[in-house]
């Protein structure tokens, strides 16, 4: 348990009015599988009236910005301390395991920073763009905002999303197995809007974009890609940026690695080539094994992960119907098929897809299973196809191409093997 | 290269994958929506703009301006080929001096890095093992990429607060412990352009899609029965013991 759960739990603990509650409380804490059926206050339950019916509650702008029940207090991010030498430049997950339909509450988005993240305030942000362009500009914020918007919804995945996982399975759940991904709903300008402001000189075929953050983070990147569907987002379901995102206005470029969503975006330079920085050299390039590096390999492929049951969400209480849950995506456009195997990859079923689809967003997927206590093990698969006909893969054809030692892209099918209890536990098996 | 091939001469095959995929300009390859030149992947030539881009829309009359001083102060890129490097020198010893004041806490006395902090040196020869190591001499292709990284992000909790010919002996010296510059060198604009590094080739195209597009349904395992090849059981608890929500 971390330090953070404590605390939290022993805050949960100072307010029970009840043993039994104090339980359900630790378990809702440390995330157990002791389910809410079997923590119950008895005193809560029919036919008694519960304690919150019997006086009254806080009234409004007690929380002027509102948080989450105190009973949610264990769906938060979580980093993994022994992948990087400190929290500036490091990541943390997002709790896919508790989140619900397509859209991440802002405060759970995964986090990637590479100096920390800076405090901007508005009035002093400008881009400027320059370069292979007609007319050098400097762009304030409410410049970018009085331009024609739009609103669209995209994951956001980091590039080395699974990739502690290339040897096999080790972290204890899908918060540490698929957790670098987002996915919201971006306000802000076409990149094609806002390059109409500066003009392009006719040999721009690329552009470099720079972060103003401590790393000032460059990535080179094709102009078609920018004129195509990149936008420059000040919005981030519904209100502005936060800061880890990139506050107060960040690159958005659908379907792409994260790493080239630059945050806290200061200048974009157009060019006639690529620059070969740092995060396009050194990282973010997928060093196969033969010792030559895939570079500019900026797609995201079709992907997808059961997120019930999963290892922080066993299967508990009454056998009978479960409905298998779990999120689908492809940088290369819309989800079209979710299968879904309980036999290790041996017969598939094929699952309802929760609308809306959109391409180059999470999709959720959903089939009903029954499921028996005391059979199996079973081995929960998910495998997903888009429209563009890219199957997801299974571990072994990737390795069998990638070796182990590429870091970035593996979207491998994932294994969950379901025990005879309901414990649920990230393994890989063979094909 | 496949992918050039594709581009050039089999726009079609491009076109059927990218048509219902949204992606930019048809014709385009949607993994690489990007024309290389003949050259190859390199910095050395201008890469041609792909055809078929959209038209801009109509100016609206916003934002102010660039001017050169503005545009001087924050054009801090140094592209791999040397375009862009500020006049400026420094020599080893006098980078041996700043490195060990601004580096070597995190990186260490040689480069070797001190706990996570990245290594600097070593590794030649082991990116095509099973334990590659990704250090300047080892991996980063370009030497005045180098430079760039190093005067736009180091020193690590104070970026760009050196002056230009001090990040010029600081990189002089890095290249010094990856053996590419003798003790007595100094580096400047003109000198770090033909520096070749050890890994100049070792960066190919991206070569996706790279698997079959299989689903099988029914009997894919053939009777062979599930084999666990890995249980993270072994490391850890399933659930969230993996991380913490507090700093550790």
């Amino acid at each position: 348990m971390s330090m953070g759960d404590s605390r939290s739990s022993r805050r949960h603990l100072l307010r029970a009015t009840t043993g039994a509650a104090a339980v359900a409380a630790l378990a809702a804490a440390t995330g157990r599988s002791a389910s809410a059926r079997s923590a119950a206050n008895q005193e809560n339950l029919p036919p008694n009236l519960p304690e919150w019916g019997r006086a009254l509650g806080p009234g409004v702008i007690e929380e002027p910005y509102g948080t989450p029940s105190p009973h949610e207090a264990h769906v938060v991010r979580r980093y993994v301390p022994w992948l990087t030498a400190d929290r500036q430049a490091s990541v943390s997950f997002t709790p896919l395991a508790d989140l619900h339909g397509i859209i991440t509450p802002n405060g759970l988005c995964f986090e990637r920073h590479h100096g920390g993240y800076p405090d901007v305030p508005p009035a002093d942000w400008r881009l400027m763009i320059h370069g292979l362009v007609e007319r050098p500009l400097v762009f304030t914020l409410e410049d970018l905002m009085r331009m024609p918007s739009q609103s669209r919804i995209y994951f956001l995945e980091c590039p080395a999303n699974g990739g502690m996982e290339w040897r096999g399975a080790q972290m204890s759940g899908v918060q540490f197995t698929h957790g670098m991904i987002h996915c919201c709903e971006w306000t802000g300008v076409s990149l094609r809007t806002v390059l109409a402001e500066t003009g392009l000189k006719p040999n721009a075929s690329w552009a470099l974009v720079e972060g103003g953050d401590a790393s000032h983070l460059t990535r080179s990147l094709p102009i078609a890609k920018l004129l195509d569907d990149a936008m420059l987002a000040w919005g981030q379901n519904g209100e502005m940026l936060r800061p880890q995102q990139g506050y107060p206005v960040r690159l958005v470029v659908p379907g792409w690695e994260g790493n080239v969503w630059i945050k806290w975006v200061r200048r974009i330079e157009l060019g006639d080539r690529p620059w070969y920085h740092r995060q396009e050299t050194r990282n973010y390039t997928d060093l196969m094994p033969d010792g030559k590096a895939r570079q500019f390999t900026f797609v995201n492929e079709v992907n997808s992960v059961i997120t019930y049951p999963c290892p922080e969400k066993p299967l508990t209480g009454k056998p009978g119907f479960v409905e298998i849950k779990g999120l689908a995506w492809s940088g290369l456009g819309r989800i079209t098929r979710v299968d879904v195997s309980v036999d290790g990859g041996d017969t598939w079923r094929t699952a309802a897809l929760q609308e809306p689809v959109l391409p180059k967003a999470l999709t959720r997927f959903r089939i009903p299973w029954e499921w028996q206590e005391g059979t199996g093990p079973f081995y929960l698969q998910s495998r997903a196809i888009d429209e563009t006909g890219r199957v997801q893969p299974t571990i072994e054809a990737l390795r069998s191409v990638r070796g182990v030692e590429s870091i970035y892209h593996k979207n491998a099918i994932h294994t969950w093997l379901v025990e005879k209890d309901g414990t649920t536990v990230n393994v890989q098996i063979d094909a | 290269m496949r992918k050039q091939t594709i581009l050039v001469a089999a726009a079609a095959v491009a076109l059927a994958a990218a048509a219902s995929a949204q992606q930019a300009p048809r014709g385009l390859d949607p993994y690489m929506p990007f024309v290389v030149p003949p050259q190859g992947n390199t910095p050395e030539a201008a890469w041609p703009v792909p055809p078929g881009l959209p038209a801009l829309p109509a100016r609206l009359g916003l934002g102010n301006p660039a001017t050169a001083e503005e545009i001087a102060g924050w054009d801090i890129s140094v592209r791999a080929d040397g375009h862009n490097l500020p006049k400026g020198r420094g020599t080893v010893a006098e980078g041996e001096e700043l490195y060990v004041a601004h580096c070597a806490s995190c990186h260490g006395d040689f480069g070797e890095g001190v706990d996570r902090w990245p290594a600097l040196i070593g590794g030649r020869g082991t990116l095509a093992t099973d334990a590659p190591r990704r250090t300047i001499g080892s991996y980063w292709p370009y030497a005045p990429v180098v430079f760039d990284y190093i005067r736009r992000a180091m020193p690590y909790a104070a970026p760009q607060s050196l002056t230009t010919d001090e990040y010029y002996a600081i990189t002089a010296y890095v290249l010094h412990l990856n053996e590419l510059l003798p003790a007595d060198a100094t580096l400047d604009q003109d000198s770090i352009k033909t520096i070749r590094m050890p890994n100049r080739d070792g960066f190919i195209l991206e070569a996706r899609p790279d698997t079959p597009n299989e689903a099988c349904m029914q009997n894919c395992r053939k009777g062979r029965p599930v084999r666990v090849t890995m249980d993270s059981r072994q490391f850890v608890p399933p659930g969230s013991g993996s991380g913490f929500s507090e700093p550790q």
